[in-house]
């Protein structure tokens, strides 16, 4: 009768991906769903022309970025778990969670230094833990486009890492980075809710 | 975008600005607007079909016994009685409309042409038990005008041709569509095009420009949406239909999802599990508005008169309306929507940082 089986039981590995991501199960069963929506030819994993064709995706100025740190290290192929998990940085953080947290385990995907973790890396290209002017200037550039000027980009890119360097190096460290977001309120910023 | 970046204006760059961005990304990868139009609509409450049974669990045994008496009756009462019905109808109108083909052109041929598609239509929407209410018919397409409608699935023709009879525009199809495409063919004039042939725009629009000129030929019946949607939005318009000129039908379909799901996900289905799925379902009702007719205005554009028409068309729907190309699911997004969202967040940073520059 052609009906979409509700049983998570399809998703492989789902009780560790469950542990380690902190989705529940509804939300899994559901981002499980897209993701084989998302896999139009049914390979079983997506490749990065399968995001690319994401319309508001492909309109978004940081959606190479995005599509990016889904494939990290140069790997070709994002299967079910590395979604998941990269998805999860954007979870919202449960307060009552954060209060029974055990301090022995691995900080959960969604703390606030993961999600700023994750922004750090969309400035952050070559991975030296340190954004530098160039590519400050390389992120400003993908989010104007063409209509601002180069001098005009620059004493923006200078300016902005100027205020937040400290160690005065010319680049900033991602302590730098968190320091100069010390006051925003991350956890909603970035904080996608799976479930309507 | 001013909103989501800190609601402040008057503001410069800031390193937090990348979360906007990125948690639109992210957003659009858990769901987007377009790809959610290709799969079916989710229902709020569950309507007793396994197949629109999405999010709902296990209840109660007594919900179970309803839903196998409802399998029962619609597999084994509903079905063979569509079908019947279904051949009845289609048999009838290839061996009608072969008849009147023989026929010299005269007005007698069309008179009796328009009685067998009549007839036959109405066969089928009940092998359907389709429901269909007519709102506005003194707006219903006239002779020599295009009538322009949202399309989620080939039973939107059906629905319309009920009513009145209408020039189809297509590709030539083989098997069954083939035979019933050549017999309609016989008894009145329709355009079918070779698959090579639609390629070419020009052509296209040149014999559907002929085919009007005449004024006393029955409207043309376009979609120009180009593929099927879900029925929960229009999405763009190509531009060719409204550039052939004469005046524009806007017709709204809009399907009540409770009793069955029209929509056809051709990636999903083919034609004929799609037609059993259709049939098995409870009914199909749908809601047809006959919109009063538009023309081209001067210094409107192809593209803004689509827009305008496809903007009625969602109103009158109550479809939610969509800037994308649904054709797009198989090609590439235009860069131009890009930019637009790069020229927002530059006045905004810009515009502002000369100002503080002007006031040092």
């Amino acid at each position: 009768m052609g009906s979409r089986s509700s049983h998570a039981a399809k998703i492989p590995d789902v009780d560790s991906i469950r542990r380690e991501t902190g989705f529940s199960q509804a939300s899994l069963l559901r981002l499980y769903h897209r993701f084989r929506a998302l896999d139009r030819t049914g390979k079983g994993y997506l490749s990065r022309l399968d995001l690319q064709q994401i319309e508001a995706l492909a309109v978004n100025p940081l959606g190479d970025r995005i599509i990016d740190s889904f494939f990290p290290d140069g790997s070709l192929r994002l299967d079910f778990p590395g979604f998941v998990r990269v998805l999860a940085h954007f979870r919202p953080v449960d307060e009552e969670e954060d209060g029974n947290r055990d301090p022995k385990e691995p900080e959960p995907l969604n703390s606030r230094m993961n999600k700023l973790r994750f922004a750090f890396q969309l400035y952050d290209l070559d991975r030296d833990g340190k954004i530098s002017r160039h590519e400050m200037l390389q992120v400003l550039r993908l989010m104007v486009g063409v209509q601002v000027t180069e001098e005009q980009l620059e004493s923006i890119a200078d300016r902005t890492v100027q205020e937040a360097d400290e160690d005065g190096d010319g680049a900033v460290s991602f302590l730098e980075f968190t320091k100069s977001l010390e006051k925003m309120n991350i956890e909603q910023k970035m904080s996608i809710r799976i479930l309507k | 975008m001013e909103k989501g970046l800190s609601g402040l204006r008057g503001r410069d760059f800031e390193l937090s600005d990348v979360f906007y961005f990125s948690k639109k990304g992210l957003e659009a990868i858990v769901e987007d607007e377009v790809t959610q139009r290709f799969s079916s609509e989710e229902l709020v409450s569950w309507n007793l079909l396994t197949r629109t049974n999405v999010n709902f669990q296990y209840i109660s045994p007594r919900l179970t016994m309803v839903w196998v008496l409802g399998v029962i009756v619609r597999y084994c009462v509903l079905l063979p009685l569509r079908l019947t019905l279904a051949f009845i109808g289609i048999s009838l109108f290839v061996i009608g409309t072969t008849l009147v083909g023989q026929l010299p052109r005269s007005s007698l041929k069309n008179l009796l042409s328009e009685v067998v598609h009549l007839t036959c239509c109405r066969i089928c929407v009940r092998a359907l038990s389709g429901t269909i209410h007519y709102h506005n018919r003194q707006y219903r397409p006239q002779k020599g005008g295009i009538c322009v409608a949202n399309h989620t699935s080939p039973i939107d023709v059906l629905i319309l041709t009920t009513d009145g009879c209408y020039t189809m525009v297509g590709q030539v199809h083989g098997g069954l569509m083939g035979i019933i495409q050549r017999a309609m063919v016989k008894a009145c004039p329709h355009v079918w095009f070779e698959r090579s042939e639609m390629k070419d725009r020009h052509l296209v629009i040149k014999r559907l420009k002929e085919h009007i000129a005449h004024k006393k030929e029955l409207p043309i019946l376009i979609f120009p949406e180009g593929t099927c949607i879900n029925n929960t939005s229009v999405m763009m318009f190509k531009k060719g239909s409204f550039e052939i000129g004469g005046t524009i039908h806007p017709v709204a379909i809009k399907y009540n999802p409770q009793f069955g799901d029209a929509f056809w996900n051709s990636s999903k289905y083919n034609m004929v599990s799609y037609l059993l799925r259709v049939m098995t379902s409870w009914a199909i009702v749908c809601d047809v508005w006959y919109m009063p007719p538009m023309t081209r205005e001067e210094g409107e554009d192809a593209v803004q008169f689509a827009n305008r028409v496809k903007s009625a068309i969602a109103v009158q729907g109550g479809l939610t309306e969509l800037p994308w190309d649904g054709g797009l699911k198989r090609a590439k997004v235009k860069d131009t929507f890009k930019e637009e969202q790069q020229k927002n967040y530059s006045k905004m940073i810009v515009g502002n940082g000369s100002l503080e520059s002007e006031l040092d």
